[in-house]
């Protein structure tokens, strides 16, 4: 995925006022109005530190601000690595990793998402591991001396996620 | 509860292409009397799918829950990341019961439901709270002083804090700790706390390998002579991406990457065979030489 930003000038007409109850709603997006915008997300975010457009601070505000379709079809938002540090500093609480989770939320409802979640998604609900596990690594544990790997169960998995809306992402490919 | 007694929760990474980890872990803990129940039916803990789906996240994570209290034991986990979700979503669906009633009824078919009557933990909150310093400081049979190395606890063992709440995220001690006990030095190193970067993998490679990178230079700078993790996701940032990194930036480091449980094992007297030393990527003759020398 490439870094690249949306630099156009903002239009009024592209913000949605309502898009930050639509956020607050959400679980872990409850805090978004408390943003004052001082930048401690930022300054402390190890991305940030060598990503030329990952600025937790500015999704934020575009999130504040409506600016939806920006916001959500931007590239950086997927960056973010889920390391809570901003969480844990925010003078205000508002969670901010969270925040950035509920926008990658909502931009995976608009059909937005990664390849590589579709594929962790596919191999969970065949075999309830991420990653496909090798025939190779299996028989190996034998010899390393380690008990049989857990077979997942596949349909106690797709009975439990039956109703997952995210999982029309993945009927194309025959789920 | 038998205190001793757990499921032991392995994760996807692990299995996959981390299992040094898995080898020396069940070693020690095998010999700190820590019993491991196998559960077949676990699955994902959920962390991998809560970028695109939160809801997926929690049924996932509530699903392995329930059926650790269908069997009546604590969940013990080797990856922080499973340990944290595992954690949080306990956490999350004993507090907020109309959370709770929705994801259980996605359950019920399947005969499971969530009661928040189990934990989950990370094998190092097992160490230093149920076995005990002491124990582990008995089993101690060659003290590594000779090592000095530096630690890297990974994000999600700290943080978020609120649901974690265990140590210190902005100045943990409890690896260094469980370090110390083995006899070996844990040096302190400019941003300890900072992120591996893995998550970011596959997102963009140039800012996850720039974070490890970072890391490396740190560990250098102070003469470390191994790093310690405990996650298997920061293991694979720095061992199996080391040389990758050494190639993209014209920069060698030479850093041994440790499981924790194998440099505890060294001290225990186990084999660096023993506890699969030969699955780690960068080279650890040295630090066995000294080890071994260290004996005579």
């Amino acid at each position: 995925m490439s870094e690249v930003e949306n630099k156009e000038p903002i239009k009024a007409s592209e913000m949605d006022p309502k898009f930050k109850y639509e956020i607050a709603k959400m679980h872990g997006g409850e805090k978004l109005m408390r943003c004052f915008q001082c930048g401690t997300c930022t300054s402390d975010c190890p991305v940030a530190k060598f990503s030329e457009t990952y600025r937790p601070r500015q999704i934020i505000r575009m999130a504040q601000l409506g600016l939806k379709d920006r916001v959500l079809n931007s590239d950086t938002l997927w960056l973010c690595a889920a390391c809570f540090t901003c969480t844990d500093r925010c003078p205000q609480d508002v969670e901010v990793a969270s925040v950035i989770r509920v926008l990658r939320n909502l931009a995976a409802e608009k059909g937005i998402v990664p390849q590589v979640f579709k594929e962790q998604a596919m191999s969970i609900l065949e075999s309830g591991y991420a990653y496909k596990i090798p025939d190779l690594r299996i028989k190996k544990r034998e010899t390393l001396g380690l008990p049989p790997l857990p077979r997942g169960n596949s349909e106690g998995i797709k009975k439990a996620l039956q109703g997952v809306s995210f999982l029309k992402h993945l009927e194309k490919k025959g789920e | 509860m038998a205190k001793n007694q757990y499921l032991i929760f392995l994760g996807c990474a692990i299995p996959y292409r981390v299992s040094a980890y898995e080898i020396s872990a069940r070693k020690v803990l095998q010999k700190l009397g820590v019993e491991l129940v196998e559960m077949p039916e676990f699955n994902c803990c959920g962390l991998p799918l809560d970028p695109v789906s939160h809801e997926m996240m929690l049924i996932l994570a509530a699903r392995n829950l329930a059926l650790a209290e269908q069997k009546g034991l604590d969940i013990i986990a080797l990856c922080p990341g499973c340990a944290g979700t595992l954690k949080k979503v306990n956490k999350m669906l004993k507090e907020d019961k109309a959370l709770r009633e929705e994801i259980n009824k996605h359950l019920k078919e399947s005969g499971l439901e969530f009661k928040g009557t189990v934990n989950a933990k990370h094998i190092m909150q097992v160490l230093i709270e149920d076995v005990g310093l002491e124990k582990i400081k008995d089993s101690v049979v060659k003290p590594l002083t000779m090592l000095k190395v530096a630690e890297h606890n990974g994000c999600h063992i700290l943080r978020p804090k609120e649901y974690i709440g265990f140590d210190d995220p902005e100045d943990p001690q409890t690896l260094k700790t469980l370090i110390e006990a083995t006899g070996a030095t844990c040096l302190d190193y400019m941003d300890e706390t900072e992120c591996c970067g893995a998550p970011s993998v596959g997102v963009s490679d140039k800012v996850a390998l720039q974070l490890a990178r970072d890391k490396l230079n740190h560990v250098k700078q102070v003469s470390a002579e191994a790093l310690i993790t405990i996650c298997p996701f920061c293991h694979i940032m720095y061992d199996t991406n080391e040389l990758r990194i050494e190639k993209m930036f014209n920069e060698t480091y030479g850093i041994p990457i440790l499981h924790y449980p194998q440099l505890l094992g060294l001290a225990m007297g186990m084999s660096p065979e023993e506890l699969a030393f030969n699955e780690l990527r960068v080279d650890t003759s040295k630090i066995i030489k000294q080890v071994v020398e260290g004996e005579k």
